[in-house]
């Protein structure tokens, strides 16, 4: 901006702590046109006049110089397309944390002031987007989920379209008759849900329904998704605007549970194969067709198994107590017993269990089952550890499988994976490349041809997953927020869940595609920064094509040419700047940040000559976790090191190496990036950015050798949002090791 | 969507489930009001240590939520406010608010001058009770809005003593009264949350008559660095950190004579507390005592984490906690299936309290209940639940059944 105005409060201490005169010839020197003192500025007179001046047209630009950016957010809001607003937290960084008065407070104020100036100047008003959006939902999978997501946007006022790959909608529930109740009366089974819901969704204007389809292609970006599809009659393109995907989860694969007796004889069957014997009320054993006398249920069959599906799938427990209240009402003589490790129903489900529990002839038993085997024409079911005894051994008619549920899900950087490794087989470029590619393509192989939602990602075609399966997600926060915008993941494909939860989970997922539809009309991205609309910017004329960028944004944003120059689609991109921080070239900036903005703020930091002893240290924090942690430190009146210069950064993911080599060879001593955990069970909001904060810092290293500077002078670290304690402690051990290491030799060249 | 519900959908409850589906409307461009009675949001979540399985702190989401908060246009967050009466209008409510009296007003820069000079503590809310605070002070330190709060009936008479050291011009105000307002909304969204069992309740645990018998959301105030131990986990009785310690699960759940129902959360959260245990004290012995170990989904990786800590879980349901000898407590363990009885010692006992829906009978809002008080959605009157006022569930489920109520109101707000 080029009418910078400072806007200094002395109210909290500030005045007290810092000579206002100085700072006001700092803001003169820093270029500011306009500079105002008030002893409280968020409000009575000092918000009024800051708002006048900013009105009038004096400045363009505001910095706010006094407390920080978590602060009187809406006191300090202006219209983003007329003043750009910088806040400079002399409170929290200088006033509350510094010993009054002193040189070395003042220096830090002043510094901060200039970074403040620089920051506001560099900034540039950005630009809504404005273009057509589809406010068409499309839903994948028509199970439950599905068809409640289908519901739940149609009510919404959105057009959908539901494609499901079979000829039938209703998914795994399509043949059940009953299910566990979730709603009062709790001790008794419910009829399903599924035949009205399908009606309801047949019967609805709004939703279209395509059976036997499946999705050729995805290509474009949310709000702008072109669809192929090819279904019954022939291929059809289609525009949405987002996605649910509810492919749900299938049954684990039962032949892999021979140590449970499957496949030793016809008479050991999975829930699932129950199912129609109950929905058509005729129980019989597959063997010779006689009614059972008594079923034997083995839970956890393939689950809480670090051999077969290490997690618990959740609905199990709930399924077979429904199938044991269904056999019990239907052939009450039937004897039914059920053998848990732990009997899981949760919630409210423990009314229906203890309904089950008094019916007559139906035994629950804890035990852990080792093996079940023909015994005659009956089966013998073994059992250890039990209340039974030792070792008990227990006569089955038929023995049923609660067998776990594996997502239908595709992992989209496996497959990528893959596609990347066969294509370097085929160019042939080494011998090595090739025997590397050809053993990665063979631990990859069975990914090939798993493609559920093919969409035309330069990161692979599929959501990426996290662990077992299951898409990528803050599964506990925001669960809906996969690592491809405007996607959503519901159902059991997400988590394993059961019916209830299942329908639930589609009604989310379909306030979650609506929101991103609303969010994108208004130019706006969604989740973290919604409301954020100045998208990244692309000096393609310099790009080098190293695909760094389109590597490594987290929800894969960005596309290549076949000359592998990146196509970014700026409705995919969440705005987190990780892109920035990748590039060598550094061409990639946003309106409101940038590489050249940041590198400003580093040079705009005096540094002190070597024999003044007064070392500088630059603090690059994540505002997500470790910002917040310092402000909240600040708030304790937690004190730390004057050396430290802190610049909030949107991730760890988005400091650009660049800043750091600035910072050394400006003579800065050290530099320390703090941002969130990395890891299985990652903090960091943006997924990815930690992680590749770190990984680019120890290529880095490399650099500050041939520097001739040490390594130690950089430094990252991960901390969490509540770990405010631990930061002065990290600046002052930093501070100390640099004093070790003397100053920085690069200093005054 | 605006034009078609220009009425705002009322939310009541700014704990995660309210918080959830008031920013995932209202960033959808719904009008949404957003009803807390406490000074903050954040209700029980942010009086957590930390969440299972990933053992995060919960103010690190709440830190994006609070930004979205300030952030988006589209809601206002009406704290230290009640419903007070509701009547249907026009197939949406007319609500009446209660704005309790704002002592301290929006002005307030959190500075902190009136903190110190205020001469009267109180028992801590935030932390449950254990410890004391001034009468004026930030609620905690995650606290959104970050303003301060005065507990106004601590005050002495006369004493001016924060209005006199607040120099923020306005932001004190001893004289302020509680105000009513009415409000059209096109629906209702409750998630009211729940209450903590009483473990007054549950004497022969010892509850409410051991000093050292605590219960799970005791327990996190403890590990919370925010806590009134700074996160140190001791005895309340002496101060001293405990070599033994024992955790009842089903604490009055599956329990006729207490709750029925089995609250979904307590084996995790008890899990997840025996970790803080180890983490601080790696001698300590740590046992948790079940019926069934509830861990389902992928939060079944809770035990194997717990166990490999070296936390004993041991099947049986304690009937009796009582004063043994030399300060220790005493546990009598009742494995029903093998009908024996075990004897057990600890010097923390931790009682895994249930969930009790809240908001029963005191909000005004005429909601369907089931026969343990949760709340149902009522599709007619446009009243619909989210969150643990629905039905017994963690923080996870809580976000995504908050996520479908959120469309669930606004889609039949939108026929208005």
């Amino acid at each position: 901006m080029e009418r910078v105005g400072v806007f200094l409060c002395t109210g909290c201490d500030i005045g007290a702590s810092l000579d206002a005169g100085k700072l006001e010839g700092v803001a003169k020197e820093g270029g500011a046109i306009h500079f105002q003192s008030s002893a409280c500025l968020c409000s009575g007179e000092g918000l009024s006049a800051l708002r006048g001046a900013a009105e009038a047209g004096t400045v363009d630009g505001v910095v706010i110089a006094g407390c920080s950016q978590r602060h009187k957010v809406e006191e300090f809001r202006f219209d983003p397309s007329k003043v750009q607003v910088e806040r400079v937290a002399l409170r929290e960084q200088v006033a509350w944390t510094h010993p009054p008065g002193h040189e070395d407070t003042q220096a830090l104020a002043e510094d901060l002031l200039r970074m403040g100036i620089v920051r506001a100047q560099k900034m540039i008003p950005a630009k809504r987007l404005e273009e057509e959006i589809a406010r068409t939902v499309l839903v994948v999978g028509g199970g439950l989920a599905g068809l409640e997501a289908a519901r739940a946007a149609a009510g919404l006022g959105h057009s959908v379209v539901l494609v499901e790959k079979s000829g039938a909608l209703g998914g795994h529930l399509a043949g059940v008759r009953e299910v566990v109740p979730d709603s009062p009366p709790y001790g008794a089974l419910h009829p399903s849900p599924v035949p009205e819901l399908v009606r309801a969704v047949q019967g609805d204007a709004g939703i279209r329904v395509l059976l036997g389809t499946k999705l050729l292609r995805v290509s474009g970006q949310p709000g702008q998704f072109r669809v192929e599809l090819e279904g019954p009659g022939g291929k059809e393109e289609l525009r949405a605007g987002a996605i649910v995907q509810a492919t749900g989860a299938r049954p684990y694969d039962a032949s892999k549970l021979g140590h449970l007796g499957r496949g030793s004889s016809p008479d050991v069957i999975t829930a699932a194969e129950l199912e129609p014997m109950l929905a058509k009320r005729e129980l019989s054993r597959p063997s010779d067709g006689k009614r059972p006398g008594r079923i034997v249920f083995i839970q956890c069959a393939g689950s809480r198994d670090a051999a077969h599906l290490p997690y618990c799938s959740s609905e199990c427990c709930g399924t077979t107590l429904r199938q044991v209240m269904a056999v019990h009402q239907a052939w009450p003589e039937v004897e039914c017993a059920v053998l848990y490790r732990d009997l899981r129903a949760p919630g409210q489900l423990e009314h229906f269990y203890r309904a089950v529990q008094e019916q007559s002839g139906v035994m629950l038993a804890r035990g852990t089952v080792k093996g079940v085997a023909p015994a005659g024409d009956r089966l013998k079911v073994k059992l250890e550890d039990s209340l039974l005894g030792e070792n008990v051994e227990i006569d089955a008619d038929l023995v049923v499988l609660a067998t776990g549920m594996v997502p239908n899900s595709a992992d989209g950087e496996a497959i990528r994976q893959l596609r990347d490794a066969k294509m370097r087989i085929e160019r042939n470029e080494s011998e090595t490349q090739v025997k590397l590619n050809t053993e990665l393509a063979q631990s990859l192989a069975h990914h090939e041809g798993t493609e559920i939602l093919n969409l035309a990602y330069r990161q692979g075609p599929d959501l990426p997953t996290l662990a077992y399966g299951f898409p990528d997600s803050h599964y506990i926060c925001f669960p809906y927020e996969t690592r491809r915008t405007g996607i959503y993941a519901a159902g059991a494909l997400r988590a394993p869940m059961d019916p209830a939860q299942a329908a639930e989970d589609g009604c989310g997922a379909a306030m979650k595609a609506s929101q991103l539809i609303a969010s994108l009309g208004r130019g706006e991205t969604v989740h973290p920064r919604a409301g954020d609309f100045a998208c990244a910017d692309f000096f393609l004329q310099r790009c080098t094509a190293c695909k760094r960028c389109t590597e490594e944004c987290p929800f894969g944003s960005i596309d290549e040419d076949a000359k592998g120059t990146p196509q970014y689609n700026p409705f995919r991109c969440r705005r987190c700047g990780i892109c920035m921080g990748a590039c060598p070239e550094r061409i990639i900036s946003y309106a409101d940040y940038s590489v050249d903005a940041v590198a400003g703020m580093i040079k705009a930091i005096e540094v002190p000559e070597e024999f003044d002893e007064k070392p500088r240290i630059l603090a690059l924090l994540c505002e997500n976790d470790a910002y917040p942690a310092l402000d909240d430190a600040a708030m304790k009146r937690a004190t730390w090191n004057s050396w430290v210069r802190v610049i909030p950064v949107r991730c760890l993911g988005a400091v650009n190496l660049v800043w750091i080599n600035e910072s050394l060879s400006r003579g800065i001593d050290g530099v320390i990036l703090i941002g969130c955990k990395k890891g299985g069970d990652y903090q960091c909001h943006y997924i990815k950015g930690s992680e590749l904060a770190h990984k680019r810092l120890e290529n880095m290293q490399e650099t500050l050798t041939r520097l001739q500077l040490e390594a130690d002078r950089v430094r990252v670290v991960e901390l969490a949002r509540n770990e405010l304690s631990r930061i002065p402690a990290l600046f002052d051990e930093f501070a100390g090791k640099l004093e070790e290491l003397g100053p920085n030799p690069l200093k005054g060249f | 969507m605006s034009a078609e519900a220009a009425r705002p959908l009322l939310v009541v409850g700014a704990g995660i489930a309210g918080v959830t589906t008031a920013l995932e409307a209202a960033e959808a461009g719904q009008e949404v009001v957003l009803v807390e009675r406490e000074p903050s949001i954040g209700g029980r979540v942010l009086k957590n240590h930390q969440y299972f399985p990933k053992l995060c702190p919960p103010s690190c989401g709440m830190e994006i939520n609070g930004r979205r908060l300030s952030k988006s246009p589209f809601v206002q967050v009406l704290t230290r406010s009640e419903v007070t009466a509701a009547e249907k209008s026009d197939g949406g409510w007319r609500v009446r608010l209660r704005r309790k009296a704002e002592h301290v007003t929006q002005a307030c820069t959190a500075c902190g001058d009136c903190t110190k000079a205020c001469p009267v503590r109180v028992p801590d809310p935030f932390n449950l009770g254990l410890g004391t605070v001034p009468a004026i002070r930030i609620p905690h330190v995650d606290a959104w809005p970050r303003r301060h709060v005065m507990s106004r009936e601590a005050c002495p008479p006369g004493c001016r003593a924060c209005a006199d050291a607040c120099k923020v011009p306005g932001a004190i105000a001893l004289d302020a009264k509680d105000r009513d307002e009415e409000l059209l909304v096109s629906a209702i969204v409750v998630a009211t949350g729940w209450t903590p069992y009483p473990i007054e309740k549950l004497g022969e645990l010892g509850g409410g008559v051991l000093p050292d018998v605590i219960a799970n959301v005791h327990m996190e105030r403890l590990a919370a660095p925010s806590g009134p131990t700074g996160g140190k986990i001791v005895r309340p009785s002496d101060g001293a950190p405990p070599k033994r310690v024992a955790f009842v699960q089903c604490a009055g759940s599956r329990d006729v004579k207490h709750l029925p129902y089995c609250s979904a959360v307590c084996c995790l959260a008890s899990a997840k507390q025996a970790l803080y245990v180890k983490e601080q004290l790696p001698e300590a012995d740590v046992a948790v005592y079940y019926i069934d170990r509830r861990t389902p989904g992928r939060n079944e990786s809770m035990l194997a984490r717990a166990e490999a800590a070296g936390v004993r879980f041991v099947k049986g349901k304690v009937g009796k906690v009582a004063q043994g000898s030399g300060g220790a407590l005493s546990l009598r363990v009742e494995d029903v299936e093998k009908g024996r009885v075990l004897d057990a010692e600890a010097d923390l006992v931790v009682l895994a309290t249930g969930m009790v829906p809240a908001g029963n009978g005191a909000l005004p809002v005429p909601v369907p209940r089931d026969g343990d008080g949760f709340a149902l959605d009522d599709r007619a009157s446009r009243v619909f639940a989210a969150g643990v006022a629905r039905r017994p569930e963690d923080v996870a489920a809580s976000v995504r059944d908050a996520t479908g109520a959120a469309a669930r109101a606004m889609a039949a707000g939108r026929s208005v």
